[in-house]
């Protein structure tokens, strides 16, 4: 039986679901956005300084919005195969034609889809508030630099590492509380290589950007094929290796 | 396969059997390092049929229904579930002709029954996936409860809600996992009628249980499982195999001398006293009951009863357990 998309749809559309009545979910997808988004914007409309020091300021103010990709989806991943072994869902579910790879497949795009479409919505949302109330030149100098193809192209890159960690880390948890906080913990390396970026220490151009997210893709394909391969049946359910 | 069974498309590459068995099981063995779950187990279980998988805790019945429902593999063995062999590349293809239902049910308590069936009909990629929800709601009596959240469901329409989910492929070899787990005795009935409808209509059942009753009273055969398959059989076969046919005589007042009134009758092949009377070891009840009964009379014994002895499902498996008991302490 080859691959199919249905079966990554009826997962995905069950998850979206299931979080949409989880107050834990829905109070993390809220409360992260709202929280870094008010920090950057009000850093930066009070911003009272010029030339390399308010390219700093900005590299900080976006770096706070490349968080959401991260915390996010960690939460809601690390939940995903541990959250379904405490409710006895996963046996049922695995027991169904299901392939792996449509398993997680289906977890992914439950956790990715909102997560990009809340990222990039704070960040327009970000945007919208520097051009309606910052200083021109901040503006000016938010959209001169690559600042803006940064958050586009990072945002699914990181939501995507995220993912496929909290997902390994949910795969070989036997307590979600424990999964969800190391999963955060675990997916928050490649912000320091941003961190370094947004300060200035590492100095950013196009072809740099653009070369870290083809490594970040690379991983995160490469972390996608662990993950399946990580993905034992008779582990997950028996706590023993086939 | 049942009635209106979802074609999984082309199965030659399968190697699927066209034989009369829905399980064909031979030689399974599972082992989880020096443990043993199930040893050298086979079976075979007739289309329509239902088949009990009695055994205590820990006699390895879930771990088979695991193995055959292509979860965990076995050590050694082989078997061929619904036509197709078992193997980790049939592993799809065999879950697609089969279902199960765990001890837990298992369902999404934020989510209502028509959404987790939804979900399940997606993983199934069934056709015309409203109009099979709709026949297995029907066929649990759910149909009214469909828009509730499973979570508010009592524990006994969450079962069904699980058998519901368990019909909707319409399968090839229903797995019920020990059903009646932890419910109270009127879920426990409802759950029962439901299987009896079921075997009604031809679906292939393999029950496992520790419910004796339950057994006796669904099941066309029974195995009775403890790590290895120790009987195999219709109930009344079994019975007949652990003991010998006798007749249980109630009397008043004990006999004198009952070697004289029972020791000579030519149906009498033995007996021994018990609190209420006597237990007559007989070669043919219906032919030995009236020579007892005139032996009784003609010995002025004050006859209360005299009946043919009946072992229950559950003294065969008790037999059965006491004996392994038995051979483990020596």
């Amino acid at each position: 039986m080859s691959f199919s998309w249905t079966r990554v749809g009826a997962i995905c559309l069950k998850e979206v679901r299931d979080y949409r009545r989880n107050r834990f979910v829905i109070g993390t997808m809220a409360m992260v956005p709202v929280l870094f988004i008010i920090l950057p914007t009000i850093q930066l409309l009070a911003a009272n300084v010029t030339g390399k020091a308010l390219g700093v300021r900005i590299g900080l103010s976006l770096l706070y919005l490349l968080v959401i990709p991260v915390m996010v989806p960690s939460v809601v991943s690390a939940y995903s195969v541990v959250g379904e072994r405490e409710q006895g869902t996963l046996e049922p579910i695995l027991m169904t034609p299901i392939r792996r790879e449509e398993f997680l497949i289906g977890k992914a795009l439950a956790a990715f889809i909102p997560t990009v479409v809340i990222a990039y919505g704070v960040f327009g949302i970000f945007l919208g508030a520097a051009s309606l109330f910052a200083e021109p030149v901040i503006v000016s100098a938010i959209y001169s630099g690559s600042h803006v193809l940064v958050q586009l192209v990072f945002t699914p890159l990181l939501a995507g590492w995220a993912i496929w960690v909290g997902i390994a880390v949910s795969a070989r948890s036997t307590d979600v509380r424990a999964a969800q906080q190391l999963s955060v913990l675990a997916g928050v390396p490649p912000l320091v290589l941003l961190a370094l970026m947004s300060l200035n220490v590492i100095q950013v151009s196009t072809d740099l950007a653009l070369g870290l997210a083809a490594g970040l893709l690379a991983v995160d394909l490469l972390a996608w094929r662990i993950v399946a391969a990580m993905f034992d049946r008779e582990r997950l359910v028996t706590g023993t290796r086939g | 396969m049942a009635a209106g069974a979802q074609p999984i498309g082309d199965t030659s590459t399968l190697g699927v059997s066209n034989g009369e068995s829905a399980l064909v099981v031979e030689h399974l063995t599972k082992r989880f390092g020096d443990r043993v779950a199930f040893d050298d187990v086979s079976f075979e279980v007739g289309y329509g049929e239902v088949f009990g998988f009695l055994g205590p805790n820990g006699a390895g019945k879930t771990t088979t229904v695991r193995t055959l429902g292509t979860l965990i593999a076995p050590t050694s063995g082989s078997a061929i579930v619904a036509g197709i062999p078992l193997s980790a590349k049939n592993g799809s293809a065999i879950r697609s002709r089969i279902s199960t239902m765990p001890e837990t049910p298992g369902l999404y308590l934020r989510l209502t029954v028509m959404e987790n069936l939804e979900c399940f009909a997606g993983l199934y990629e069934l056709d015309d996936a409203r109009g099979r929800i709709q026949r297995a709601l029907r066929a649990v009596n759910l149909e009214d409860r469909a828009r509730d959240l499973c979570g508010t469901l009592s524990k006994g329409l969450r079962q069904r809600v699980a058998l519901a989910r368990a019909l909707l492929n319409d399968p090839a070899v229903l797995f019920l996992d020990e059903p009646t787990s932890g419910l109270d005795p009127v879920a426990t009935r409802e759950v029962h009628d439901l299987i009896v409808s079921l075997r009604e209509r031809g679906v292939t059942i393999f029950l496992t249980t520790h419910r004796l009753e339950e057994a006796e009273r669904l099941c066309h055969r029974v195995a009775i499982l403890n790590t290895t398959l120790r009987l195999i059989g219709l109930p009344e076969e079994l019975r007949q195999r652990l003991f010998r046919r006798s007749l249980d005589v109630r009397v008043r007042v004990p006999l004198a001398d009952p070697k004289s009134v029972l020791g000579s009758l030519p149906q009498v092949e033995g007996w021994e006293q018990t609190p209420s009377g006597y237990t007559v070891i007989v070669s043919d009840p219906d032919l030995a009951a009236p020579e007892v009964a005139r032996a009784l009379v003609g010995a002025n014994a004050d006859i209360l009863s005299i009946a043919e002895s009946h072992h229950s499902l559950e003294d065969v498996y008790l037999q059965q357990i006491d004996e392994d008991v038995e051979a483990k302490s020596q």
